[in-house]
């Protein structure tokens, strides 16, 4: 029972956090609701018998992407958003549309699946088998995250560098 | 499934064009400093499609060795083979009219080669990828490789527009993609494409799988410009670079139908039939309406391209065992026009992409009569002229349609592609018909373009006469695949 309301109390903080950060309009206050809700899936987890995971979120997510997150706001001095109306189209469907989507998954989840529940810590949890999964398992998954995250760099170097800079380096080589 | 603690040899071999592709990338990037920069460009390019015909060679080798790698995460099949081949492919000639393209928008040459090696890694994993996290990720790797080299033309502010809007909402797609995963996964109990299969085979299907095959075609849809998701399409294919639209509009798209392909058909997606009748009804119809009224060549392209993923998937909806083969033939003959038709395209608009829009077109036929006639052919294919790959390939999809009592959509298919000849004929009109605005001729296409012009056209042209062949093994793939 207890865990029951620890659940739903992250939960409802969670979700929370994540409306929170769509409402405000200075980056900071989005940046630090991001935390709420990165802290919070970090207790849902917890909950959920991964213990490892939990710390990951914790350490890597609610801590060092957040500190990244803050310090580029910080450093680009990013003031508050200028607020358009949005999108009437996105006003009529969208609302009702994610209203059905989220009952319809919410029945779903509450009157159809009753039978295959997974029970909590069926999963795996700790180091031990989250490693032999990302070092076996899914051993290939893992090496060509590689790939893509040295996509990403020269993503970041390609479009970050001028049109000017890279004339300049034409002319000195 | 492989009991031992380390891959075995074999299991590399099945991973071997993606090795090379990396490889070569890497040197590709590694290399970029250290050559003079007179030469640069050119010597990359060099690597570069070195990378890519190894790459060919190795899918060669490779199809000597079917049969799983890597705990069941990718399997070589002559499936993944056909796609393998046609990536790789593409790839190669997309490097081929690059060349010059490079040096007259004055790109680096270090990034976009490389880049254009990574995401044929991502495209070719995703072919032979039979696990939904491995997908997920190879997507994204074809993904952000694309985002990036749609904004390469960094003088012109269109091409950087491209690439955000190309960047925020593929991301947007990617997390409907990855919602749908983790749904399957609630429903079923796994990521593997083959338990997913198992389970929803036998006897009750979760309600939840519905939803996680919706969302996954979200995702899968929007990157193959499937309308209602093909919104960013024309805007994309505008402000990209010329080359790269045809390295984007067949490659990425050969291999996410591949996916497609396995997710619907291999995994006997609940839901199919009206899923896809709807998206196919409505991107051919949108596509070709689309494309009557764009002034922009590329634009229209782009249309056309949202109307060719249209008639493609009205080959989804239709049996396995017709369905597929039908598919499998009609991107590989897409692949070969489309590319070649924005080879010509880049060629023509020369330095800052000048010359894009319809009236430029304007007596072609006698300013330069051999790129005008590669046109026709590409253009011929792309409305369904018999003798060119484009008719074979609407043939099968549509017969294979009508094998499965799909009248309706059949009706539908027909009567786009006659609006969609409309469109084409057009460029070709405006080609042969009209005087030309300026009297000089358009300079002699460079030797890597001519290379690449002559594959396409062969490509086409062969599919055209003789599509047995590769029906055949395209046939002998999908058998293999409802098999497993």
């Amino acid at each position: 029972m207890l865990h029951l309301v620890l659940f739903l109390i992250f939960g409802v903080v969670c979700v929370a956090g994540a409306v929170n950060l769509l409402v405000q309009s200075h980056p900071i206050n989005s940046a630090l609701s991001l935390v709420v809700v990165m802290g919070s899936l970090a207790g849902e987890y917890l909950l959920l018998g991964a213990e490892f995971v939990a710390a990951i979120q914790v350490i890597v997510y609610a801590g060092a992407i957040m500190v990244l997150f803050v310090f580029v706001i910080m450093l680009l001095n990013a003031g508050a958003e200028e607020r358009t109306r949005g999108s009437r189209i996105a006003v009529l469907f969208g609302i009702p549309g994610l209203l059905v989507g989220s009952i319809l998954l919410a029945w779903v989840l509450v009157a159809r699946s009753g039978s295959q529940a997974v029970p909590v810590g069926a999963l795996p949890g700790p180091p031990r088998e989250i490693a032999m999964l990302l070092f076996h398992d899914f051993l290939l998954p893992f090496e060509v995250t590689s790939v893509l995250v040295l996509i990403a760099i020269m993503g970041a170097v390609v479009l970050a560098a001028r049109p000017e800079a890279i004339e300049h380096t034409k002319k000195e080589g | 499934m492989s009991a031992s603690a380390t891959p075995l040899a074999v299991e590399y071999v099945r991973i071997l064009p993606e090795l090379v592709l990396s490889i070569f990338g890497m040197a590709v990037m590694v290399l970029d400093p250290l050559i003079d920069e007179r030469r640069n460009q050119r010597t990359l390019g060099n690597i570069a499609l070195l990378g890519s015909l190894a790459a060919i060679i190795a899918t060669l080798y490779q199809s000597q060795y079917p049969g799983p790698g890597f705990w069941n995460m990718v399997n070589v099949d002559a499936f993944s083979v056909f796609f393998h081949f046609l990536v790789t492919t593409v790839t190669a000639i997309v490097i081929l009219t690059s060349y010059d393209y490079m040096e007259v928008q004055q790109i680096r040459a270090g990034e976009y080669y490389g880049l254009i090696l990574f995401g044929a890694v991502g495209m070719c994993l995703m072919s032979s990828a039979v696990e939904l996290v491995l997908i997920f990720i190879a997507l994204e790797i074809s993904s952000i490789s694309t985002y990036i080299l749609a904004g390469f033309r960094r003088r012109a502010a269109i091409s950087s527009e491209a690439s955000l809007k190309y960047f925020l909402l593929g991301s947007f797609a990617t997390a409907f993609f990855l919602y749908g995963v983790a749904l399957m996964f609630g429903a079923t109990g796994s990521t593997s494409i083959s338990v997913i299969s198992q389970v929803l085979r036998s006897g009750q299907i979760p309600v939840l799988a519905y939803a996680g095959i919706a969302l996954m075609f979200v995702g899968l849809g929007f990157k193959v410009a499937a309308a209602p998701f093909h919104i960013w399409t024309p805007d994309v294919y505008e402000g990209a670079p010329s080359p790269v639209v045809g390295f984007m509009s067949t490659a990425p798209k050969a291999a996410v139908f591949a996916v497609l392909l396995r997710i619907m058909f291999e995994a006997n997606a609940p839901g199919r039939l009206w899923l896809i009748w709807v998206t196919a009804a409505l991107s051919m119809t949108l596509g070709n309406i689309g494309a009557l009224v764009q002034d922009n060549v590329k634009r229209l392209l782009a249309y056309s391209s949202i109307a060719h993923a249209g008639y493609l998937l009205v080959a989804f909806a239709a049996l396995p065992s017709g369905g597929i083969p039908a598919a499998m033939f009609y991107t590989a003959s897409y692949a070969a026009m489309n590319v070649g038709a924005f080879a010509v395209v880049s060629h023509f608009a020369s330095a800052g992409e000048r010359y894009v829009t319809l009236e430029d077109y304007s007596g072609l036929g006698r300013r330069s009569p051999l790129l005008a006639a590669t046109l026709t052919i590409f253009l011929l294919s792309l409305i369904g002229i018999p003798i060119t790959g484009g008719f074979f390939a609407k043939f099968y999809v549509f017969s294979a349609a009508l094998q499965a009592n799909l009248v309706g959509l059949v009706i539908i298919g027909v009567l786009n592609s006659a609006i969609g000849a409309y469109y084409y004929l057009r460029i070709i009109v405006m080609m042969y018909m009209r005087e030309p605005r300026e009297e000089a001729p358009v300079p002699a296409a460079p030797i890597g373009l001519r290379a690449a012009l002559t594959l396409t056209v062969f490509a086409t042209i062969y599919l055209g006469i003789l599509p047995g062949g590769v029906l055949e093994y395209a046939s002998r793939s999908a058998a293999e695949l409802m098999r497993q």
